[in-house]
């Protein structure tokens, strides 16, 4: 295995590196998170980086030929291939560094997908690039809940009951979308004994964010993060509300934070206060009312969600970790 | 293989082996980098020579056995990307399986060597050999060979890893070796040296293409009507190109190693004053060969030309070597349903590129040996006979025969 870069946590907003290697020539949308999450991956990681991207709206709204908000080495992949092309990178560089083709250093290869590539078509070379220990790489799921770029429709990791151009409520079908949010994360983390750090985050927490990145490409082997991304167009919000909403995913107990390193579970931030009892959950009322894709929801239908939820945390296990809900000092 | 392979590389020596342990030999010598495997016949005994010559330590590359045909061409193609020589390969619905990676990795101009195990194609079930497969990316970029013998395969194989990365070409290339009648069957080879094969084959420069954070560059980003156009006419110009460089390439190749055919593109079988040419590709060439062999010692003037290059077509050499016969019997061991006259993918190509001659020979398409069903000697003399009764009476009775079939 090659050896990893030294890239120290960072204590304090104010020492996160002032360089930026995603600068302008993209055209994101106003108030977009995932833009974020690009930009503050390639902070964490610094400029002796290989970006791999995913076809989604990452790639289509981020790089028109002509212009590239790039500074460091960018390329496309397919849609359901960010582990592949994360694999087919490290294991080029492992091998021709190996064989004195290529000058030995540490390069960090981070492949990013949305949630339509990584949850849905690219789970299956996500899962084989996680059981490569020989390889440094790191997948990032920028997860907006939707196939944002194609006109939002629904993913396997859209909420329940959200409205989408594939879920559309209508006369006769209120809920189109009956299936409840897929748990990658604890899937990824339990399935690969090889994948020593799975971690889930949110922007709207800049140096949670950027210490899990860097956790991710310093733990060595393949590392899985896992990212929740308020989308203004997918979800119908006013744009300057999406670092509110991220929080809000998190202070409701929808979207929980924590970290798998080495086998071990730690719960982050807002998260870890809920599970200590520091902090109540706010009701996924709180959430939900705030977005145009859950209007047409009934009381009955935010108290399904509500219960669905409080099993989350008071029923479900990760198989073979612990539960969310865990009172004890984690 | 018996003797210790990190000898067998340092002097030249000849062993008896099968097309896929040729290629997976061609691989080793190659100094490939990365390599990616899925199972399926029976493309896959490549990779099984392949995993054991690793395992063994006579060749040092990253094997990665991935978790689909997609993951396995997108794998190395990203490797490509960043400087690495790589190989792969698949059969049939395999091929298929991979088919977007396939495309993506012509679009984007990398040398990737693939070797296709030709496979009829599922639905129903067969292990045997038909075209379909490899032919399917006929259109996408990918330069495509047919070899004949285990011989041919390791040699084509090192002429692609030459022609693909060759700064003026740089487009993936696929070698394809039909099932069973190659890829499983023995025959004596000879397998050159290393030293030799580094006097032929320069290591592989991404050069400014490389991905590297010494050359941060941002590859494929989206272009849409602006500048699609543009790209596909480099992609065209790249495989004009490569009907320079395969002959320049060829005769390094012949001088270097002391064999070859006269034509890297074509092997013309007894075609002086022939007056009917069979065309065909791949094994087919076997039973084609005796049938002729036998057919000229009783005086009938028939010849063989067998296509090696499908992809790029020779055009100029075809229509050279074919415009002086009387009657042509394209044998497919493909189908193209519902294409002009029925016919195979051959037929309609050669036909194609016959039209533009003044005086065209009448021309006949016969599918044949499907799903690895052995052709005889018998079927190309019916073949032959076919030929004949059009040249003689002067009209095509039936453009396209099945040979061997049940009615």
């Amino acid at each position: 295995m090659t050896s990893v870069q030294d890239l120290p946590q960072i204590r304090g907003v104010k020492n996160i590196p002032v360089e930026e290697f995603f600068t302008s020539g993209h055209r994101t949308c106003q108030g977009c998170e995932s833009a974020l999450v690009m930009r503050l991956m390639v902070k964490a990681a610094g400029q002796r980086t290989i970006v791999l991207g995913s076809t989604g709206c990452m790639y289509v709204a981020n790089t028109t030929y002509y212009s590239t908000p790039w500074v460091v080495p960018w390329m496309h992949t397919q849609l359901g291939s960010a582990g592949s092309a994360a694999t087919g990178t490290a294991a080029a560089l492992s091998s021709m560094m190996r064989k004195g083709k290529m000058k030995q250093e540490p390069i960090n290869v981070i492949a990013f997908c949305g949630d339509g590539g990584g949850v849905d078509m690219g789970l299956s070379a996500i899962s084989a690039a996680l059981q490569h220990e020989e390889y440094n790489l790191c997948i990032i799921c920028y997860d907006n809940e939707s196939y944002a770029n194609t006109d939002i429709q629904v993913s396997g990791s859209s909420p329940w009951g959200a409205n989408s151009t594939f879920s559309p409520p209508g006369k006769l079908h209120r809920i189109m979308n009956k299936r409840w949010k897929k748990n990658m994360a604890p899937m990824l983390a339990t399935g690969h004994p090889d994948c020593k750090y799975v971690a889930t985050t949110c922007a709207s927490y800049g140096l949670d964010f950027t210490n899990k990145i860097r956790r991710a490409l310093t733990i060595g082997g393949p590392t899985f993060v896992h990212c929740f991304d308020p989308c203004p167009k997918g979800w119908d919000y006013d744009p300057k509300y999406s670092h509110e909403l991220g929080m809000l995913g998190v202070e409701t107990g929808i979207w929980v934070m924590y970290e798998i390193a080495n086998n071990e579970l730690i719960l982050n931030g807002a998260s870890r206060a809920i599970a200590k009892g520091i902090r109540q959950r706010k009701p996924v009322e709180e959430y939900l009312t705030r977005q145009g894709r859950f209007a047409h929801m009934t009381k009955e239908d935010i108290e399904y969600f509500q219960s669905k939820v409080d099993d989350s945390w008071e029923k479900w296990w990760i198989p073979g970790l612990v539960p969310f809900g865990m009172k004890e000092d984690a | 293989m018996t003797t210790t392979e990190t000898k067998l590389f340092q002097t030249e020596t000849e062993e008896l082996i099968s097309g896929s342990e040729a290629i997976a030999i061609a691989c080793a010598l190659a100094d490939v980098d990365v390599i990616t495997a899925y199972p399926i016949r029976p493309y896959d005994t490549v990779m099984q020579y392949v995993s054991k010559l690793k395992a063994d330590g006579a060749f040092d590359c990253d094997f990665i056995v991935a978790e689909s045909e997609h993951s396995q061409f997108e794998i190395v193609k990203h490797a490509s990307a960043v400087g690495a020589r790589t190989f792969c390969g698949s059969s049939g619905v395999g091929w298929f399986y991979a088919m977007e990676a396939i495309t993506v990795t012509a679009g984007l101009r990398l040398p990737v060597v693939a070797m296709v195990g030709n496979r009829a194609l599922d639905d129903p079930g067969a292990f045997g050999v038909e075209h379909n497969d490899a032919l399917a990316v006929r259109d996408l970029g990918w330069m495509l060979a047919w070899v004949a013998t285990a011989q041919e395969a390791l040699d084509m194989a090192l002429l692609a890893y030459r022609v693909a990365e060759d700064p003026r070409v740089f487009l993936p290339f696929a070698v394809s070796c039909d099932g069973s009648f190659l890829t499983h069957s023995q025959a004596l080879v000879k397998v050159p040296d290393m030293k030799k094969v580094q006097r032929f084959l320069p290591p592989y420069n991404r050069g400014k293409m490389q991905l590297h954070p010494d050359n941060p560059i941002t590859i494929a980003p989206q272009v849409n009507e602006d500048w699609l156009m543009e790209i596909r006419r480099q992609t065209n110009e790249a495989m004009l190109r490569a009907m320079e460089v395969i002959p320049e390439a060829y005769a390094d190749f012949k001088r270097v190693f002391g064999r070859g055919d006269p034509s890297p593109f074509i092997e013309e079988y007894m075609m002086d004053d022939a007056e009917i040419v069979l065309v065909g590709m791949g094994t087919l060439a076997m039973p084609v060969r005796v049938a002729i062999r036998r057919m000229r010692e009783q005086g009938k003037k028939v010849g063989f030309l067998r296509v090696k290059f499908f992809r790029p077509f020779a055009t100029e050499e075809i229509k050279q070597a074919l415009s002086h016969c009387k009657g042509i019997g394209v044998i497919d061991r493909d189908y193209s349903y519902g294409s002009p006259s029925f016919g195979g993918v051959l037929y309609n190509e050669l036909r194609a590129a016959l039209y533009p001659l003044e005086s065209r020979p009448l021309i006949l398409s016969f599918i044949a040996g499907l799903g690895g069903r052995e052709v005889m000697v018998r079927d190309v003399n019916e073949v032959v006979d076919t030929v004949q009764r059009a040249v003689d009476t002067g009209v095509i009775e039936k453009e396209n025969t099945w040979i061997a079939v049940r009615e």
